[in-house]
This record gives structure tokens, C-alpha cells and sequence, in this order.
């Protein structure tokens, strides 16, 4: 077996060297001093680089560290297959190689047989009843060299959350890229099979609920029994804005998820009803659409509920779904004012009104992140609708989904790489599902009961 | 911030708690005892708002009602859920993505604005519903333009705008959940829903 000598080194001389120090306590790990060599592990002509990601090794014989050993392998698989900026050797290939000994003993000639450019080598030890050690290392295969490591330690439940961040570190390093690992999707759902308090008999409720971007790990937002629609993250993902029918009429609600808190800073009543919310890039605002003027219209207001609130459009016609530009400058939404719904825009300040699109009917816009600088909706292209994406610098339009169920209210994941959205394809029920920008890498998020109407937190 | 909502509604009770009063004031030969079970709050009413106290028995107009039972008959004894599920006020329906009225959409508002001229305290809530066709968050807005013309048309036919109140439900809840043109008809409506009497 071929090694060379600086994989020799003992475990506490690696990490004192090379190893990303990361303590994790709850959720969110602390960001970390880097000192690694810049090792990226390129890729052979025109195939991403082949990564292996072999179960983690386990230290400690008890069965939770056996279990968190193989979620963090799958997960990270799972997770860097995600991004497509490497392939992933199945799993199924590699069961003849024999398990590593140590985090550094790896069968590098085995590895290379099977077409691995890196390995991701990983080890598990459990150091107190509910706390975990994760120790891992990427490896060139060519080079025998260590491109990169971390150790993480902290609560054995938050395994995942390890197993995310090192993809994203992974996705950093060797690729430049902000990975989504540690996102979230907040969705309207159905799941809870109750229905509304009120004077209609049988009306089921939707509560807002938010899960990792890969659909595991739910979290409740709303236990409201009635009707509650329309999520939208605040910028700092602290907050969530939705729609909720919980006094009895429409308003916008903006859930504080760390203070236990709710607002109504839109000020609903019975008359003056506040529909989907978004937040502004900076985190001050919030843009929605109300009917205080007699027809649904546009409007800004702060997020603290402070100030006026400024009507920003003013037309006869239906104006909704509002979407701010990456700079906050600009406002999108669909109006009726044609006579058919289409996406138009608006300068935050009122002026520079114009149209963007001109198809059959158009609707729930959603503007990127940078660097993109797009525009996905949902277009009817027969008789459900599809996901489509307008490139603002080109006008050109290219559509993601292709008459697969209905394929509604797209939402851009950090990075722009990514939309979630809604689709009934399959069994009918409206399930969450993302699609890369390009319109590759089709995954599904959610399975139980209908989910709906996805916002991907930055 | 909820100073102006809690106003109102505060007002809105007290009125309506005056109204009743008057009402049983000059009522008060038909009489007959209070409604068995207390109705809930109406939908509309914040759990933060005070609760109105049991209404007193509808007043009694000449019964020029076409059925055969008088409208004390009708619904002094049942619940406000009761009287919703077979509701004297018909829906009004919309053809796929329009907010406008047809015809018959009219005659059937002509019809609920006589029936609320009749039952002179009923409150209702209009809702308006959409088809499963359009995207839900157009629907919203659709479903809020349909309830606003409903409650527009009965306004100019007489009704009091303060006993009308609307709100939008967009595709979220269907009568019929078929995925045709019948169960797509029967959706796109405006829906009455009786919340205070």
C-alpha cells in the first residue's frame, strides 16, 4: 500500500496543523481560523473531479456513534451530489474496499482503481453520553496529500448539521462556492389533517412549517388552526413573513423564530385586509399587496411597523406578488392590467414602471440572487403551469419544467444555483421539489401531505 | 399598532350590540326565549375583541317570504352553522378568470340583497373563491376582486356597505374538489357566509 510519510503524522499533530478547530454548541458552529494548504483537487478534462465518501470510521462501539458514522457519510454524499460540482462514486461500488484503520490509512491504490480523484475520509467518536467528536480529512488521490480537514464537536442530535457544514466548507474550498448545505425552506402545509376554527364546517388549515433544504429535521411556524400561506424569510433568517387568516381575516404576520413573537406590521383589520409578504434585502421592509384602496395594490412598508405605509402602485386591476431586486431598488409583480396576468416591474421609489413579460399568463415572480440577474416565474404553458426563468440582462427566456403536474411558486436558493417550488406532478398532491437554474438536478423535499408555496432562507 | 383595528371593532360591536337592543325594543311582543345553544363569535371577530353577549330573537318582518315557514320558524332556534349549511343566500358564480358580473351572477345578488333586506341584522362575509387553474397567489388577489364586486353590487342595490364584509380565499378551499369543469364552475364563486344575526 503506497503512503508517504506526512500521513504518519498523530492525530493531535494533524490538528494543531491542519485541522479546522470547529467547538459546536447548538446550531450554529463558529466560524473557524483556516490553516490548510491550498490543495484544490482539479478536475480531468471535461468530467467534475470523482469523489469517495466512504462510511466514517467509528472510534467509540456504541450504536449511536455507529448510526451518526453512516448519516454524516450520507448526508454528505447526499449534499455535495446537491451542488453537482463533483460526481459522487455510489456508495454500492466501494462495499469490496476494505474499511480504513485510521483517518489516514486509506487503500489509495483501491481508491484510484476505481476512477476516485479525492476521498473524503472521516472518523466518529462519541465523548460523552450526547456529545460527538467528527474528525475528516479530503484527500488527493493523485497526490496522496491532505487537502483539507476540520474536527467538529458538540451534541450528537445536531449530526446533520455536521455533516451540511462540511459539505459547505468542502464547497468553499475547493470550489469558490457557497454551498446551501445549511439552508432552509419554510412551506405551507397540510400535514396536521385539522381543520379551520370557524363557521364553515371541514375547511382543512395550513400552518407554515420550515425543514433543512433537504426536507429532513421540520420545524413548526405556525399552530394557528386556520389558514396560513405565503412564507417568506427575512434576510438574516430570524423571521419568518406570511399570510395568515388567524383573526379571521387576511394579514400579514412576521413570526420572530427566536423571541417567541409575532407582528402585524401591515395593521390588517376587518376591512383592510395584507397579502405576501416580502422581505426587503436589507431587512427593513416589507413589500405586500392589499385591498385598503378598493383592489389589490401594491405596497412598502417597515418592518417594525414604523412610519406610513406607501403605496407604491395604483391601478384598477389586480397587482400582487410582489419580489425585490438584489439591491432593493426595484419591485416585481404580476398585475392583471392587460387583461391577463404578467410580470412587471417598478422602481421601489414609484418610477420606472414597465412590463417584462408578454406569454399567455404570468405570475409569482421571484428575483434572483446575485450573481444572476433573473427573474423565475410561473408561466401556463396547457393546463397546469411551468417554471420559467427571464434573464434580465437578455430577455431571453428559458423554461425549467415541462408540463410535468402544475409547477408554481418558484423561490431562489442563496446562491442562485437552485429553485424550489411547487408541483403536483407524480401522485397529484402538491409536493416542494428544487431544479438547478439550468434546469438539471430535479430533487423532491417533501412527501407528507401537500406542501406548497416554498421560500429558501438566505 | 392594532389601536385603529381594535377601535373599529370595538365600535362595530357596540353598534351592532345597539342595533340588537332597538331591535328586541321594538320586537319584544313576539318574544319568544333566547336561542338554546349561544352562537360563537363571529368569524371576524378577534379573540382579543369583546365577545358580544346572546343576541336577542331576530326582529319579525311581515312574512312575505315565499316558503312556507316564517322566518322566526326558519331560523330563530338554529345555530349559526345550522343556517350556514343551508344558507338562504345563494352563491354567485364567475367564468374562468374574470371578476365580472354575468346575468345570472346579478339576479342571484338581487336575490341575497332582497333576503338581507328582510333579515335586517345579519351581518355576512363574502368570500371569493377561484378555480384550481391559476397559480394560488394570483388567486388570492382574483378571489379578493371577485368578493369586492359581489359586495360592490349589493352596496349599490341598497345594502348597508358596514353589514358586508369580504374576504378572499383563492383556490384553498373548494366546494366541488373534482379536477373538471363541472367541480371548476362550482369554485369560481362568491360565497356568502351569514356571521352575526
Amino acid at each position: 500500500m503506497t503512503r508517504i510519510p506526512r500521513f504518519l503524522l498523530s492525530t493531535a499533530c494533524i490538528a494543531g496543523l491542519s485541522l479546522i478547530q470547529v467547538t459546536t454548541t447548538g446550531q450554529s458552529p463558529q466560524p473557524s481560523q483556516r490553516d490548510e494548504v491550498d490543495l484544490i483537487i482539479g478536475e480531468r478534462i471535461g468530467t467534475p473531479p470523482s469523489f469517495a465518501v466512504p462510511d466514517c470510521l467509528t472510534r467509540t462501539p456504541d450504536a449511536a456513534t455507529a448510526e451518526a458514522a453512516r448519516t454524516i457519510a450520507q448526508v454528505l454524499r447526499d449534499d455535495l451530489e446537491f451542488e453537482r460540482e463533483f460526481r459522487i462514486i455510489p456508495r454500492d461500488i466501494y462495499r469490496t474496499i476494505p474499511v480504513a484503520r485510521s483517518l489516514e490509512d486509506l487503500p489509495f491504490d483501491r481508491w484510484q482503481e476505481l476512477g476516485a480523484d479525492g476521498v473524503i475520509s472521516c472518523t466518529v467518536e462519541a465523548t460523552s453520553d450526547s456529545q460527538i467528536e467528527i474528525m475528516a480529512r479530503l484527500f488527493s488521490v493523485r497526490s496522496l496529500e491532505s487537502a483539507f480537514g476540520v474536527v467538529y464537536s458538540g451534541l450528537n442530535r445536531n449530526v446533520r448539521r455536521y455533516a451540511h457544514q462540511l459539505s459547505d466548507e468542502i464547497h468553499r474550498h475547493q470550489r469558490g462556492l457557497q454551498g446551501v448545505a445549511r439552508t432552509r425552506i419554510a412551506f405551507v402545509t397540510d400535514r396536521y389533517s385539522e381543520s379551520v376554527l370557524g363557521l364553515v364546517e371541514d375547511r382543512p388549515v395550513k400552518e407554515i412549517i420550515f425543514a433543512d433544504y433537504d426536507g429532513a429535521n421540520v420545524r413548526r411556524v405556525t399552530v394557528s388552526r386556520s389558514l396560513n400561506l405565503t412564507p417568506a424569510w427575512s434576510p438574516d433568517g430570524r423571521s419568518i413573513a406570511y399570510t395568515s387568516y388567524l383573526s379571521g381575516f387576511p394579514d400579514v404576520i412576521v413570526s420572530h423564530l427566536y423571541e417567541g413573537r409575532m407582528t402585524r406590521p401591515a395593521n390588517g383589520n376587518t376591512e383592510d385586509h395584507n397579502f405576501t409578504p416580502a422581505f426587503s434585502p436589507d431587512g427593513t421592509q416589507i413589500a405586500f399587496w392589499s385591498n385598503r384602496n378598493g383592489n389589490p395594490d401594491i405596497y412598502v412598508v417597515n418592518v417594525d411597523g414604523s412610519g406610513d405605509v406607501r403605496q407604491l402602485t395604483n391601478h384598477p386591476g389586480i397587482d400582487e406578488s410582489p419580489t425585490w431586486s438584489p439591491n432593493g431598488q426595484q419591485i416585481a409583480f404580476t398585475s392583471d392590467r392587460t387583461g391577463s396576468p404578467q410580470i412587471y416591474v417598478i422602481g421601489a421609489d414609484g418610477t420606472g414602471f414597465r412590463r417584462l413579460t408578454y406569454e399567455t399568463y404570468c405570475t409569482r415572480p421571484t428575483w434572483s440572487p446575485p450573481p444572476f440577474n433573473e427573474i423565475a416565474y410561473a408561466s401556463k404553458t396547457g393546463p397546469g403551469h411551468d417554471i420559467k426563468v427571464l434573464d434580465l440582462a437578455t430577455n431571453e427566456v428559458r423554461q425549467l419544467t415541462y408540463g410535468l403536474g402544475s409547477n408554481e411558486s418558484p423561490s431562489y436558493s442563496p446562491n442562485g444555483r437552485h429553485i424550489a417550488f411547487t408541483s403536483t406532478r407524480g401522485s397529484g398532491l402538491k409536493q416542494i421539489y428544487t431544479i438547478g437554474r439550468d434546469g438539471n438536478g430535479l430533487s423532491r423535499v417533501t412527501s407528507d401531505g401537500n406542501n406548497e408555496m416554498p421560500s429558501w432562507s438566505r | 399598532m392594532q389601536t385603529r383595528g381594535t377601535t373599529n371593532r370595538v365600535g362595530c360591536v357596540a353598534l351592532v350590540v345597539i342595533a340588537l337592543w332597538l331591535q328586541a325594543a321594538c320586537a319584544r311582543q313576539a318574544a319568544p326565549v333566547a336561542p338554546e345553544t349561544p352562537p360563537p363569535p363571529p368569524v371576524s371577530t378577534s379573540t382579543t375583541a369583546p365577545t358580544s353577549p346572546p343576541p336577542p330573537p331576530p326582529a319579525a318582518p311581515p312574512p312575505v317570504v315565499p316558503t312556507e315557514l316564517t322566518p322566526d320558524d326558519e331560523f330563530a332556534s338554529r345555530s349559526l352553522e345550522e343556517i350556514n349549511r343551508e344558507s338562504p343566500l345563494e352563491p354567485a358564480f364567475f367564468v374562468l378568470d374574470s371578476s365580472e358580473l354575468d346575468d345570472l351572477a346579478r339576479q342571484m345578488l338581487e336575490a341575497n340583497a332582497e333576503v338581507l333586506q328582510r333579515y335586517s341584522s345579519w351581518v355576512v362575509t363574502i368570500e371569493g373563491h377561484c378555480d384550481e387553474r391559476g397559480t394560488a397567489e394570483y388567486n388570492l388577489g382574483l378571489g379578493e376582486r371577485r368578493a369586492l364586486v359581489a359586495q360592490q353590487y349589493l352596496v349599490e342595490l341598497g345594502v348597508d356597505a358596514d353589514r358586508v364584509r369580504t374576504v378572499s380565499y383563492g383556490n384553498e378551499f373548494p366546494f366541488d374538489p373534482g379536477h373538471d369543469e363541472n367541480a371548476w364552475a362550482a369554485n369560481r364563486r362568491a360565497h356568502f357566509v351569514i356571521t352575526a344575526r
